[in-house]
């Protein structure tokens, strides 16, 4: 799977359309783009089911997002994790963390 | 045995170790595939430890071969050593935290030595991995402030921050009560389910073997006396398999001369 961002509208939320593999190798570019794209749209979405696996880096930027999305009650959730991405949210309890949805209306 | 493909991520051939006269693995071969978890058992002066201690690379081979994710370690040169090191994790018997620094800079000393994260970066997969060892909060203790189970539990969040391909954990379960080390079996399933590592454990606790393992190596005197799943291994003819398992006292065999050499000669 080609790994990358693409980014679409809906209403009020931009969707961050990750797909591929997220490692240590690939994650800054991840962080980057969801920290840039926070102060432009009211809410954040990132659509992780075309995520075949995400490792701690990834998931440590998801986080940085989400508290910085925190800090402007500025409505941030992740769309439909693959079962990879899911098991690592679970395995440090993000799942109760994060707003989880699978799809946005 | 099947030479290195994909799946194979550790393939040791014909290993010898010797320390002074006492040969401690005599022609070991073993192998491990990619998302195994293999529990390596053995009583005390197996050879498990001298094996571990070759797989991780701090000992060379006297004979034989080492490979670890397609890296002949007798032959590899420096880079390679440190590609392989960013992918291997190593949780130490005894934790081998640095007692100067807190439990978050201790976790943190592999993604600052081996990578350029940002600042944030580091803190956020330092904390998350202290999390998932359940010593989230507890980042700003020294290692002197920590109970056992606690230092097993920093070590193996050290050796997990960054994502290991291959872990290693040496005796995850030695001096921590039943319910800890139940939780750090539990542990090592789910690492190896959500973050696809391959998971070696030394250890000669047998039901925490029992539990975790997909394969069991048994080791004695330097011999590898079966490897196979548990159901093998529990119903294997050998007999010293058995007395491991029934926790029998062996039988040393002496000889005579051998014995009188180590206790009379001189050293070189």
């Amino acid at each position: 799977m080609e790994r990358g961002i693409a980014e679409s509208r809906q209403g009020d939320w931009l969707v961050l359309s990750v797909s591929g593999e997220v490692d240590l190798s690939w994650s800054q570019t991840l962080r980057t783009a969801v920290l840039k794209a926070l102060p432009g749209t009211p809410a954040l979405a990132v659509r992780l089911d075309q995520v075949a696996y995400i490792d701690s880096s990834g998931i440590a930027a998801l986080v940085e997002g989400f508290q910085q999305a925190r800090s402007r009650n500025q409505p941030f959730v992740l769309l439909a994790p693959s079962p990879s991405v899911r098991a690592v949210l679970e395995l440090a309890r993000l799942d109760r963390v994060f707003q989880i949805r699978e799809q946005l209306d | 045995m099947a030479a290195t493909t994909a799946d194979t991520v550790i393939e040791v051939q014909g290993l010898e170790a010797w320390y002074g006269r006492r040969r401690i693995l005599k022609g070991v071969d073993f192998s491990v595939r990619r998302g195994e978890i293999r529990v390596i058992m053995g009583g005390s002066g197996s050879g498990k430890s001298t094996l571990l201690r070759h797989l991780i690379g701090l000992n060379r081979p006297l004979a034989g071969t080492v490979n670890m994710l397609g890296i002949d370690l007798a032959h590899a040169g420096t880079e390679e050593l440190l590609q392989l090191r960013r992918q291997i994790g190593v949780s130490f018997q005894g934790g081998a935290l640095i007692t100067s620094l807190d439990v978050e800079d201790n976790v943190s000393l592999p993604l600052r030595e081996h990578t350029q994260l940002d600042e944030n970066t580091v803190r956020i997969m330092a904390r998350l991995k202290l999390e998932i060892v359940n010593l989230g909060g507890f980042q700003n203790l020294m290692p002197s402030q920590l109970s056992g189970g606690m230092i097993k539990r920093a070590a193996l969040a050290r050796a997990i921050v960054m994502d290991p391909k291959l872990l290693f954990f040496d005796e995850p379960s030695a001096g921590l009560d039943p319910v800890v080390s139940a939780e750090l079996d539990e542990l090592i399933l789910k690492l190896r389910d959500a973050l696809r590592m391959t998971i070696v454990v030394v250890t000669h606790e047998l039901e925490s073997a029992f539990r975790i393992a997909d394969t069991i190596t048994v080791l004695d005197h330097g011999d590898i006396l079966v490897t196979g799943t548990v159901a093998e291994v529990r119903n294997s003819q050998n007999e010293r398999v058995q007395d491991l398992l029934h926790r029998r006292p062996r039988d040393l065999v002496v000889d005579p001369d051998e014995y009188l050499k180590r206790l009379t000669e001189e050293d070189d």
